[in-house]
């Protein structure tokens, strides 16, 4: 690990400012928040994050969940993804949230992780882990170790010539079926960006995962209202029963009318580069009878335009039967 | 390291421009420990005080900012009862109570845990009055080479505070991220199932 300077943030304000004279808030970032460090501290460890100076945010008043005028939640950027999951709002209004959160890392970690980590946390791709090897996310221009070497976890969806990484949260997904909002503050001022703009497509600059820039900080994600009537689900499928990584997941959120399916939210994790809406899908569901026939062609059309790896063929229907098994519960 | 990634003088000149920006006058950092840096003028502290509270005792530490939590029980305080496995939050080894919340030392910096409330195995009990959780561990043999033991009896003591069902499903699920090469699971199972049932 390179030596690097600690320092605690006294207010968000102070954390901008020293976090804004970095060059970037992407990959090889000079000064790093730090929050749960379950994901930097394992990177760091690694010398694929060497930041030169490490700002504890552990201490802003971010960790609160609150509810909105009007419906919805306010989540704090450090509210701990167990308060998050065990929250009686969540539990309610948000049930695949909670599903997904319960069903990533450990009860350890989960004690740890807080949600503006787990929005940024990083590809498990071992070439990026590793830095011997070629890895064009860590090191722009290095070369893809992925594409010909060991892929059969990485990503089906949104991947590129240059990097074909999955993103590994499983919160991401639940979030983006949910249509929720980041609210980042910055040397600009504050923003909010819906979470489907809030992740980058690998490109030709597989190093930017997010729209994050030197200085921003996450302060909350937002939750709008439930939809009435609505239930939601997340399914993970993966090597083994807990503690691992998605495989495929899907995190689905469905509301019937008289049989016919009147709202549907369709998200993928754990098979794309980033975490997966699938308006292909949705479009799919609308409107028509909750039977198993739109199921599997939902799920059809949501794969459709998958590009498998050498290894990674077997996601393509591992995904499919993991979205027909969530809308099924769902719907039933 | 390569051309095209940052060097250490880069970093450094950052580090220094980012100062006096933040509460670091909350930490002070030790002059007199520091040794220069190797390149630049740009001094880095090698050093920083903090003070921790483990198993309700105070203690004063200058350590390098790197020092993980585990790092400054074990090699720092000498608390081997805590173990290192993987160092990278994949086996539980290593699990902690902080502020009454298990954790994973491995991924924590010590300057994190300042403030809080650490306890470790040696906290929970000691051989002649033993946890009944240790206790348990005891009388279903729940391990062979003991290596993730006071790390799954952290963790299941903790776990018990947590909001989960009580059949064996839930337990297991709970006990996850506590990993045991041994494979003694069904005994460690046993001896929370009967802390948990009485
Ligand atoms: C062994 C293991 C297994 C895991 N399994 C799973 C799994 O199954 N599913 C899953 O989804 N996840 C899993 N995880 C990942 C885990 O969920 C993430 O590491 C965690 O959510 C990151 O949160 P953190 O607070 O610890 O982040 P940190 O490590 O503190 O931060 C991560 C990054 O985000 C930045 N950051 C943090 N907070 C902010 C903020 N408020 N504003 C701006 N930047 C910020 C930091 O600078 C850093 O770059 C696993 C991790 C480990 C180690
Ligand atoms: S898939 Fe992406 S992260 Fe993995 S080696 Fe290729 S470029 Fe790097
Ligand atoms: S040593 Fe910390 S989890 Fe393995
Ligand atoms: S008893 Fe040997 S690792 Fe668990």
């Amino acid at each position: 690990m390179e030596l690097f300077t600690y320092a605690r943030a006294a207010s968000p304000a102070d954390a901008i400012k020293a976090a804004a004279a970095a060059s970037t808030a992407q990959q090889g970032a000079e000064v790093r928040f730090v929050a749960g460090g379950t994901t930097l501290l394992d990177l760091m460890k690694l010398d694929v994050e060497r930041p030169s100076r490490v700002i504890d945010i552990n201490h802003l008043p971010l960790a609160h969940i609150e509810r909105m005028p009007g419906g919805g939640l306010r989540i704090g950027a450090l509210v701990r993804n167990a308060d998050l999951a065990n929250h009686a709002d969540v539990k309610q209004g948000y049930p695949v949230l909670s599903q997904a959160l319960l069903s990533g890392a450990s009860g350890q970690l989960r004690n740890m992780a807080t949600t503006g980590g787990n929005l940024l946390q990083r590809t498990r791709c071992v070439y990026f882990r590793d830095t011997d090897t070629p890895c064009n996310k860590r090191r722009p221009g290095s070369g893809c170790s992925a594409i010909d070497g060991f892929n059969r976890t990485m990503a089906v969806l949104g991947t590129s010539e240059q990097c074909i990484a999955s993103n590994p949260s499983d919160m991401n997904v639940a979030l983006t079926a949910l249509e929720a909002a980041v609210v980042i503050r910055g040397i600009g001022g504050e923003r909010q960006v819906p979470i489907g703009d809030f992740f980058l497509l690998p490109g030709d600059t597989p190093d930017r995962e997010t729209v994050m820039m030197p200085g921003d900080l996450i302060t909350h994600v937002i939750l709008p209202p439930p939809q009435d009537g609505a239930r939601s689900h997340y399914l993970k499928l993966r090597d083994r029963a807990s503690y691992e990584f998605a495989l495929a997941s899907a995190a689905v959120v469905l509301a019937t009318d008289k049989g016919a399916i009147r709202h549907a939210r369709v998200a993928l994790g754990g098979v794309a580069t980033r975490p997966w809406r699938s308006p292909e899908a949705e479009r799919v569901l609308l409107g028509k009878p909750a039977t198993p026939a739109t199921f599997a062609a939902a799920a059809a059309a949501a794969l459709r335009d998958a590009k498998p790896q050498s290894q990674n063929g077997f996601k393509v229907e591992l995904a499919k039967r993991c979205l027909i098994n969530a809308l099924t519960t769902v719907a039933a | 390291m390569t051309s095209n990634e940052f060097t250490r003088r880069d970093m450094l000149t950052v580090a220094a421009a980012g100062t006096g920006a933040l509460a670091g006058g909350s930490f002070p950092m030790t002059p007199a420990a520091a040794a220069p840096a190797k390149e630049g003028p740009e001094s880095m502290p090698t050093l920083m005080d903090l003070s921790l509270s483990v198993n309700g005792k105070e203690h004063r530490l200058s350590l390098d900012p790197r020092t993980t939590l585990l790092d400054a029980l074990r090699e720092h305080l000498h608390l081997t009862g805590t173990k290192k496995g993987c160092d990278h939050g994949q086996c539980g080894a290593c699990t902690v109570h902080v502020d009454g919340r298990r954790v994973n030392s491995c991924l924590k910096l010590a300057v994190m845990a300042e403030g809080a409330e650490v306890t470790t195995i040696e906290g929970l009990g000691d051989p002649d009055r033993l946890h009944p959780m240790q206790q348990a561990f005891v009388e279903h043999d729940g391990y062979q080479c003991g290596y993730c033991t006071s790390g799954q009896i952290m963790s299941a003591v903790a776990m018990m505070k947590e909001p989960w069902g009580s059949d064996d499903a839930d337990i297991r699920e709970a006990m996850s991220g506590n990993i045991c090469r041994c494979g003694a699971y069904q005994n460690i199972l046993a001896a929370i199932r009967q802390v948990r049932h009485g």
